[in-house]
């Protein structure tokens, strides 16, 4: 089944201000960066996004979050924020900060079926407030609820037409796992092949999981720490 | 003379066995990369989704897709793996991975630890750090001894929000090394030329000395 779109305008169809929206990323590092410009450009307001991190002032959700259109972020860790930091403080910007294990199972679970499952991790903490909690194995764990999204906005390295992925390095990360969760699903890619040109052994996501494929115009890919050795 | 961030970092590799996985937090946590004891072979794991991780790229060759959980560009070593997040966790809660290595605001002397939000003042998220403290069979945690103000950081109970509770069993800082069991803080080593009284002075949770407080060895 054909998946492609013609470019992230088309891809993005749809998108309503007040929706729930899933994106990759950890960092910067994987983000859907075409998508997010877009996002922009399309002024939807009121935004839920889901995702692990909420980018840096001028780049990734950082974008999003300067034109004031996300009214509510479910991440585990938003440290590299500014103008993040100032809009949750003042209670701008609701924020449920969740660990982050507990986070990729939830998406994981919201494309998987499973409602909710149990975890060890928050136990005794903030975290557990108002959750079910059950011992197995001498051990106490709480109620995590699956989640899904709206739409579940996707970076691959490689694609084909019929929205098989493949992730590079660690620029993976909760990708997989959102695309499996996403009602929509869309997936920006630096290379978008026909199909058969990716060998079916080496598949990270499943074109099941992807309504939509399309060639991100450019990538950035911003570095957020640079970090490195000097030559010898 | 109290220790800087490498001798704690130093004593920490100490820890380290053979063929063990290994998570190592931000900050003084990933200098322990730099000190495996020789002979032994250990490999890191990265909770954004990489086993065997390997020194910072030389100048140039920097991969944006190729990062550490604290966002630094990294390389990969011979054998390395790459998977997502929900993957990596399931290592993590799953006890694969035999070490934890982190960062703390405070310990106390039950085990609990806090280290991912002062209310009203700084709210940067937990990131992997419930997870892996729930999980983990053996945590180290690498911090100072005090604050800037002077206050104790081993404390009776954590003031803090919790990260996790009752988790942590051994603790690395620029004066001491601790054990927590039973309820409470056990001296096991002091840092070399440091003095016993300066480390009980420092210590507001209820702290074992024995009679003999040996130097580390770096």
């Amino acid at each position: 089944m054909n998946k492609v779109v013609k470019n992230v305008e088309e891809a993005l169809t749809g998108i309503e201000s007040g929706m729930t929206l899933m994106l990759g990323g950890f960092g910067l590092c994987g983000i859907p960066e075409n998508s997010i410009a877009q996002l922009v450009k399309m002024k939807v307001k009121d935004l839920t996004c889901i995702s692990n991190n909420a980018g840096v002032d001028d780049f990734g959700l950082g974008l999003l979050l300067q034109e004031k259109q996300i009214k509510k972020m479910i991440s585990s860790y938003v440290g590299e924020n500014a103008e993040f930091e100032r809009q949750m403080l003042s209670g701008e910007l609701e924020v449920d900060l969740i660990p982050q294990g507990s986070l990729a199972e939830r998406c994981r679970a919201g494309g998987a079926g499973i409602p909710a499952f149990f975890t060890p991790a928050g136990f005794g903490t903030e975290v557990a407030e108002g959750k079910e909690v059950r011992v197995f194995n001498g051990k106490p764990h709480i109620l995590e609820s699956a989640l899904t999204a709206d739409f579940a906005i996707v970076k691959a390295w490689k694609g084909d037409t019929e929205g098989n992925l493949v992730f590079k390095a660690t620029a993976c990360n909760f990708n997989p796992m959102m695309a499996m969760a996403g009602k929509i699903t869309i997936a920006e890619v630096e290379e978008l092949v026909p199909a058969g040109e990716l060998d079916p052994n080496f598949i990270h996501t499943p074109g099941i999981f992807v309504q939509r494929i399309f060639k991100g115009e450019k990538f950035e890919k911003r570095i957020e720490q640079r970090t490195v050795r000097p030559k010898k | 003379m109290a220790l800087d961030k490498i001798g704690i970092a130093k004593r920490i590799a100490q820890e380290l066995r053979d063929g063990w996985y290994v998570n190592l937090g931000i900050g003084i946590p990933t200098l322990v990369a730099n000190y495996i004891p020789e002979g032994i072979e250990v490999e890191f794991q990265s909770e954004n989704g990489v086993l065997g991780m390997g020194p910072f790229p030389f100048e140039g060759e920097e991969d944006a897709d190729l990062i550490n959980a604290g966002k630094q560009t990294i390389t990969t070593l011979k054998g390395a793996a790459f998977f997502d997040s929900a993957t990596s966790f399931a290592m993590i809660r799953g006890q694969h991975v035999q070490l934890t290595v982190l960062g703390a605001m405070e310990v106390s002397q039950n085990g609990d630890i806090a280290n991912w939000k002062i209310p009203g003042k700084m709210v940067k998220g937990m990131g992997g750090a419930m997870d892996l403290v729930a999980s983990a069979e053996n945590i180290i945690v690498a911090m100072m001894h005090s604050n800037r103000e002077g206050e104790s950081k081993i404390l009776k109970k954590c003031s803090l929000p919790l990260t996790g509770v009752g988790c942590v069993k051994k603790v690395v800082t620029e004066l001491a090394v601790l054990e927590i069991k039973d309820n409470k803080f056990y001296l096991l080593e002091r840092a070399p030329g440091v003095s016993v009284e300066e480390i009980i002075s420092k210590t507001e949770g209820d702290l074992v000395v024995p009679d003999f407080v040996p130097e580390m060895k770096l």
